[in-house]
């Protein structure tokens, strides 16, 4: 810059010290718009089409399987005809159904403090990074775990092992949810019922936790649905049963012995090279795509269309 | 509240409605009780984890001190002749890994960027949330579609076209010696895995993107910027740490999936592949394949050590991850 | 013309002339600016615009002169931003937003298909309301424009920038932090930022959108000062509520009303000796 400063007037005019500019092609920057944007109509095209096909071909192949059976019989004897997956569902909602009942009540106190007490200090720091990473561990880490933990020492698989299994991926997930619904609710609504002299659990659990209730239950529900979806957790717990869940302490028992789910018992049977195992376990696949999707639209259809009015 | 206690204060001429208003009396006890509750399952979590770790190594420890470095340095997984190697396990959790977020992340920029600037926004709106749910299918509807669709598809038609063509010279897609028809392959199994992830990244970009503030991008446009320009140098920049902290979840998804991939990557655990077109094995996969075979205490402990691998890999990336975010946040906007 | 003198066109490299400062800044402190006699650069004709259905600008007239301040007032929700939206095309943006009727600029009309949008928005700068610094550091924000549309060496780069930057009164504040995140200045000082990021791809045209209501009086007094020295060498359109700070810096000033221009004419007299009841209202505070 050679324009010499002259007082406190600073120079308004360019200074012509300065070459001149000399314009790029737009005629490039906008071919190179154009083809991202073609680009990315394709790519999305292709995306969005292969995982439809995905959904298409479950849809396809399961349909045909599914009728009263599919849900009240025993599968069938390696080679035979007819069956279902009756055990496995059930065993699937209980299993499901006992870690939802450990993890979500224990994560959502747990969000609670990390929102309303624990906040920006150091011990909810230190949680909040120790659930983010939690729930980036890779499922089938969490099934070793549970094996080493529970299955080795009692000598023998169990559903129990499974749902604990689930509980452990679920508690992180309950955990966060809750702290990011909760900071949802604005400080205000805290601070107007503290001022009337309420306790502090009773605004909580009154009052912020009804403010926050359409995102808690959302989250509830979509932890249950994307756990009940896992295999690799299962593998060395839960493991497999081509019986029925009869009893709680017996050998065929949920506490004593391994329980049949659906995701391994669909796993198990896509590998058979018997056409009705895969015919059933495309049956299976259909089931939980239509439960994770149905809830998922079902949670969206409840609470959000009310959320954008 | 009992009647009794009713009659009391009634004696003692208080106005009727007076004893709804007297002041509850376990408050005091109320909330710190409340606080500690609380505080045990915050606590938790985070105990849980610390739990996992501990009975992880435990239960690794026969495994480390026989095996040593040597489990990590030598190739193959073949326990009845005593070999413990997880090398051709890594490796090909790493070429899996690296296949999928090749494709997923470019893809998911790309329709994130489509759903936030190019389309309609009722469109847009029923594309995303179909993309969301997308994102909430199980891992194994992915692996079973990979086995009886794409394995065939890559076997017959895509394999044997690519190998034979020029491109059958490049490095990294030459057959190697293990080749079996490409359909059990590598690529497939990152292909499934890059399907797996797409949804995701995708859906957390788009959140991300919607983020950035109107009047910035509308003063993109105002300097005469294309839509790509305003995509690249200010969207991303201000989407940049959600977007990286999105990858790296995926990342970590792809790392750690057994069920999309343990069918379809083959089963070769006594070779580093040597194209995308071989078979080869991830860590994940492994474990799930062998632990029901496992015999001796050494075999469940070689294999719960390989967990721990797996455990200690998934964390170094979060760890990075946070570093990485850190560090972009400081220097928002340093050149990058 | 007496006196003129030699200015490079920024973006041809060509000699243009152009009337010095002292001669405009004479002009209208005399106010004796022949309005006809005056070069028009951009003239909306017939202009009509529609959020939806919803026709938001009716049949707008108006001729912005070359470098004179033109204001736009009027109560809020009147279709002002609406208005200078249509010069550079920025309501595109959003889908269902259309404009009727011509916008002619430089000869042409910008609404016409065909129009090259990068070119007509590097020759008309936009100010936002709110400061829009791009999340980059002083230094690249600045040079954001620049890169994007001119080749330019490294030094050429810096020269400009800091040339910029100094125009803008920026300079002596910025200089030890070029390499800071633009985000990390003042309110006011990230809209001169943004002023400088607008001007240092030498533009024929600031639209400014309300650039003070968002900083505080004494970041709004240094912005005007800077718009005092801007006009010298560019057209500048300011959008704004503030009524005093329409008369204080511009040489012409609009009135708009429910989509119509009321008034046009020049600030002097608008706001001395208003020829339209609405104005005179608008004017004395009987409505806002």
């Amino acid at each position: 810059m050679s324009a010499p400063q002259s007082g406190e007037r600073r120079p308004a005019t360019p200074s012509l010290a300065l070459a001149a500019l000399r314009p790029r092609s737009h005629g490039r920057r906008k071919a190179l718009d154009a083809f991202i944007k073609g680009f990315a109509y394709v790519a999305a095209t292709v995306g969005i089409a292969v995982m439809l096909l995905i959904v298409y071909e479950v849809v396809r192949r399961g349909a045909a399987t599914i009728d009263w059976g599919f849900f009240t019989e025993l599968p069938p004897v390696v080679g035979e005809e007819g069956g279902g997956l009756g055990n496995a569902l059930l065993g699937t909602l209980v299993i499901t159904a006992v870690a939802a009942a450990l993890a979500l009540p224990v994560g959502f106190l747990g969000g609670v403090w990390l929102a309303e007490f624990g906040r920006n200090g150091r011990i909810a720091t230190g949680v909040r990074m120790v659930a983010n990473v939690n729930m980036g561990i890779p499922s089938i880490v969490v099934g070793v775990f549970i094996f080493a933990l529970l299955v080795k020492p009692l000598q023998h698989y169990s559903g129990v092992a499974g749902s604990i299994a689930l509980a452990f991926i679920m508690l992180p997930v309950m955990a966060r949810t809750t702290e990011d619904m909760l900071n949802l609710v604005p400080n205000e609504l805290r601070e107007s019922a503290l001022a009337m002299g309420v306790p502090r659990w009773r605004v909580t659990l009154g009052v912020i936790i009804r403010a926050a209730r359409s995102g808690l239950i959302t989250g509830a529900v979509l932890a249950t649905v994307r756990v009940a979806g896992e295999t690799a957790p299962l593998l060395f717990t839960a493991l497999s049963s081509p019986y029925w869940l009869n009893s709680l302490f017996g050998p065929e028992g949920f506490f004593g012995g391994p329980t049949a789910n659906l995701t391994k018992t669909v796993y198990d049977f896509s590998g058979m090279p018997y056409a009705r195992m895969q015919e059933l376990a495309w049956g299976g696949a259909l089931v939980i795509i239509a439960a994770v999707l149905g809830l998922n639209v079902l949670m969206r259809l409840v609470f959000q269309r009310g959320k954008e009015w | 509240m009992s009647t009794v206690e009713l009659d009391v204060r009634n004696q003692a001429g208080l106005p009727r409605g007076a004893a709804k208003a007297a002041p509850r009396t376990h408050r005091s006890f109320g909330d710190p009780a409340f606080r500690v509750i609380t505080l045990i399952c915050g606590l938790a979590v985070a105990i849980a984890m610390f739990t996992l770790a501990g009975v992880l190594i435990f239960n690794s420890w026969t495994a480390i001190s026989e095996l040593g470095v040597g489990f990590l340095t030598t190739v193959a997984w073949a326990p009845s002749n005593g070999r413990y190697g997880a090398l051709a396990a890594l490796a090909g959790t790493a070429m899996t890994t690296a296949v999928a977020m090749l494709i997923a992340v470019p893809l998911a920029l790309v329709i994130a960027l489509l759903l936030t600037e190019l389309v309609p926004p009722g469109i847009a709106r029923v594309v995303g949330t179909g993309i969301e749910m997308l994102a909430a299918i199980p891992s194994f509807i992915f692996g079973m579609w990979g086995l009886f669709v794409l394995v065939p598809f890559m076997q017959e038609s895509v394999a044997p076209w690519v190998t034979e063509s020029w491109l059958g010279q490049v490095p990294l897609i030459r057959p190697g010696a293990t080749f079996q028809g490409g359909g059990f392959s590598i690529l497939t199994a990152g292909l499934v895995l890059a399907l797996m992830v797409l949804p995701y990244i995708t859906a957390f970009s788009r959140d991300v993107l919607l983020m950035v503030p109107r009047v910035t991008k509308e003063a993109g446009y105002g300097m005469g910027s294309t839509t790509w320009e305003v995509l690249r140098r200010i969207s991303l920049r201000y989407a940049l740490s959600g977007i990286v902290g999105a990858t790296f979840i995926g990342l970590g998804r792809a790392l750690g999936e057994t069920m999309a991939v343990a069918y379809l990557v083959g089963g070769d655990f006594l070779t580093v592949p040597k194209s995308l077109f071989d078979p080869g094995t991830t860590v994940a996969s492994l474990i799930a394949l062998q632990f029901n075979e496992a015999t001796t205490a050494l075999d469940v402990s070689a294999l719960t050590a390989l967990g721990l691998v797996l455990f200690v890999i998934t964390m170094v990336f979060q760890v990075v991850a946070h570093v990485w975010l850190r560090r972009s946040q400081r220097t928002a906007g340093g050149r990058a | 013309m007496v006196g003129t003198k030699v200015r490079e066109r920024p973006d041809t490299g060509q000699d243009v002339l152009v009337a010095p400062p002292t001669e405009v800044a004479a002009a209208r402190a005399t106010g004796d600016d022949d309005f006809e006699a005056l070069e028009s650069i951009i003239s909306a004709r017939h202009l009509d615009f529609f959020y939806g259905k919803e026709q938001a600008l009716f049949d707008n007239n108006l001729e912005i002169k070359k470098n004179r301040v033109t204001a736009v007032i009027g109560p809020s929700g009147c279709g002002k931003s609406t208005h200078i939206r249509t010069y550079n095309r920025i309501y595109e943006l959003y889908r269902d937003h259309k404009a009727t009727g011509e916008v002619i600029f430089d000869g042409r009309n910008v609404l016409a298909p065909g129009t090259d949008l990068l070119d007509l928005r590097r020759r008309m700068g936009m100010i936002f309301q709110k400061p829009s610094p791009f999340p980059m550091t002083v230094f690249d924000n600045v040079a954001y424009g620049l890169r994007q549309h001119y080749r330019l060496s490294r030094s050429e780069l810096a020269d400009r920038v800091e040339d910029a930057l100094k125009r803008s009164a920026l300079w002596d504040e910025v200089k030890h932090k070029l390499g800071e995140p633009g985000v990390a200045l003042s309110g006011g000082q990230q809209q001169r930022l943004c002023i400088a990021r607008c001007i240092a791809t030498e533009p024929d045209v600031v639209l400014m959108d309300e650039p003070a209501s968002a900083i505080d009086p004494v970041a709004t007094s240094k912005i005007e000062e800077l718009m005092e020295s801007l006009k010298e060498n560019y057209t500048i359109v300011i959008v704004t509520h503030n009524m005093q700070q329409a008369a204080r810096v511009s040489d012409y000033t609009a009135f708009f009303y429910e989509g119509h221009i009321v008034e046009f004419g020049p600030t002097t007299q608008i706001f001395s000796n208003p020829q339209q009841k609405q104005t005179e209202d608008y004017i004395t505070g009987r409505f806002s």
